[in-house]
């Protein structure tokens, strides 16, 4: 039931979620109480924020938690609410971060974001550090030569076109491969709840 | 709080003994409070409870230091009448105590399945910060300004009246919206309908949120037109205020 470290391309959603300031409206921790289990999902494990650097569950809720957002929604439907969060939820109250879909994504920290997780414990490989680019354009564009590659390197993994349009990747693939994964990582078939129980 | 009171009441602290215990207690029991900000997460069960405990213990010093503030001013509370800078610092403490009286409630598992998540927090820490720091740090600089400019008193003490009076409308407006809103917010979470459904969407919560946010505003924005009458009084008093007499040398012996 393992968790995964993020691949370069979610970990630069990742830190665009940071960057963003997402944490501030939004918890990634459900709690284990019966109308959190049924809004949200299973709560969370401490397993599921291992890799993660700061963690990022949060303290507020002006929106729903995202900790188990992963895969509830279609790439599409994070486009356009990202986008304009007021044309699929009219009383929405969240900024547009439409211009994500404009950037380009930076990729001169892509490969010391990896290699600065591994300092504090995260286990990235050399090979991972080393094709941290490539990987993070193949992510996104799963009919490039590197798909085959990135796919060896990151088994687990989502490959596809997360923003829609062609071209470099952009901050709105970036950002969708991350919160596409939210909460994904951990199998509860395979989950045993009952082992912990003393 | 320590120096302030006693200096501007002209009165010595209520009890060095309790200052003490206040301390101790403070610098002890607050470090092992901090996992009541993680109830119900993923943080092992016995560092939640071990968070629960000593921020329950943490009525020792908040009530410390509500005593000692108070009584400091036995003998003097006339001139709460009179000083509104003496005012504003004895309001103070009792955003002290208030908000700390009500942190140790809210760490309590129970209460804190409610409150965490939700715009009560909020209110909490902003009695603490707008009506403990805040007011406690206006009454150090009405009381500073003049000593450091060597100034007879303030500019005006009505516009010290002002600002004491528009900044308590404000947090009591901030802090009372969120509470509201940081209940209902909770409770519409938690609420099921008589078939065992979730009653509300998330959604649903944050349109309730509308109204509380408006008068949190309002609050803030009372809160800020108070500090900026401060500035303006503290720049006339340095400005425009007049000279303290030089206190005359002892004749010296001939």
């Amino acid at each position: 039931m393992g968790c995964d470290p993020y691949t370069p391309l979610e970990l630069t959603g990742r830190n665009i979620y940071v960057r963003e300031g997402c944490y501030l409206c939004h918890s990634q921790m459900v709690r284990p109480l019966r109308d959190e289990v049924e809004r949200y999902g299973h709560f969370s494990l401490a397993a599921e924020s291992m890799y993660d650097h700061p963690f990022q569950w949060g303290s507020k809720r002006t929106g729903p938690d995202l900790a188990r957002v992963g895969a509830k929604y279609s790439d599409d439907w994070h486009v356009r609410h990202l986008t304009d969060p007021r044309s699929i939820v009219p009383q929405s109250v969240m900024p547009r971060y439409a211009f994500l879909a404009k950037t380009e994504i930076d990729t001169i920290t892509t490969a010391d974001n990896l290699r600065t997780l591994r300092a504090v414990g995260v286990p990235y490989t050399d090979e991972q550090i080393a094709n941290a680019i490539a990987d993070l354009k193949a992510q996104a564009d799963p009919d490039s030569p590197g798909a085959e590659a990135f796919a060896a390197r990151y088994a687990k993994a989502n490959a596809r076109n997360f923003d829609g349009n062609g071209g470099a990747p952009t901050e709105m693939d970036a950002l969708i491969a991350y919160l596409q994964i939210l909460g994904t990582l951990v199998d509860f078939k395979l989950y045993n709840e009952k082992a912990n129980l003393r | 709080m320590y120096y302030f009171i006693p200096k501007r009441a002209e009165r010595p602290i209520y009890s060095y003994r309790l200052s003490i215990i206040h301390f101790w207690a403070l610098i002890f029991l607050y470090i092992w409070a901090d996992p009541h900000h993680l109830h119900y997460t993923a943080l092992p069960d016995c560092a939640q409870t071990l968070g629960m405990t000593f921020s329950i213990m943490l009525w020792m010093p908040s009530w410390g230091g509500m005593i000692n503030g108070l009584m400091t001013l036995s003998g003097a509370w006339d001139k709460l009448r009179t000083d509104p800078v003496l005012r504003m610092l004895v309001v103070s403490v009792a955003f002290y105590s208030m908000s700390t009286f009500e942190g140790p409630i809210m760490s309590a598992k129970v209460v804190n399945s409610l409150s965490h998540y939700t715009d009560w927090t909020i209110g909490h820490v902003h009695s603490g910060a707008l009506g403990w720091v805040g007011f406690v740090s206006f009454g150090a600089l009405y009381c500073l300004v003049p000593w450091i400019w060597n100034r007879k008193g303030l500019y005006s003490l009505k516009l010290v009246n002002w600002h004491f009076w528009i900044a308590t409308l404000g947090i009591v407006l901030y802090i009372s919206a969120m509470w509201v809103s940081g209940i209902l917010q909770g409770l519409m979470w938690r609420s099921y309908t008589s078939l065992g459904f979730l009653e509300y969407s998330f959604i649903e919560s944050v349109e309730a949120m509308h109204p509380f946010y408006i008068i949190r505003a309002a609050g803030g924005a009372l809160f800020l037109v108070g500090s900026l009458i401060m500035a303006y009084n503290l720049w006339m008093t340095v400005r425009v205020g007049e000279a303290e007499a030089p206190v005359a040398a002892l004749q010296p012996a001939e």
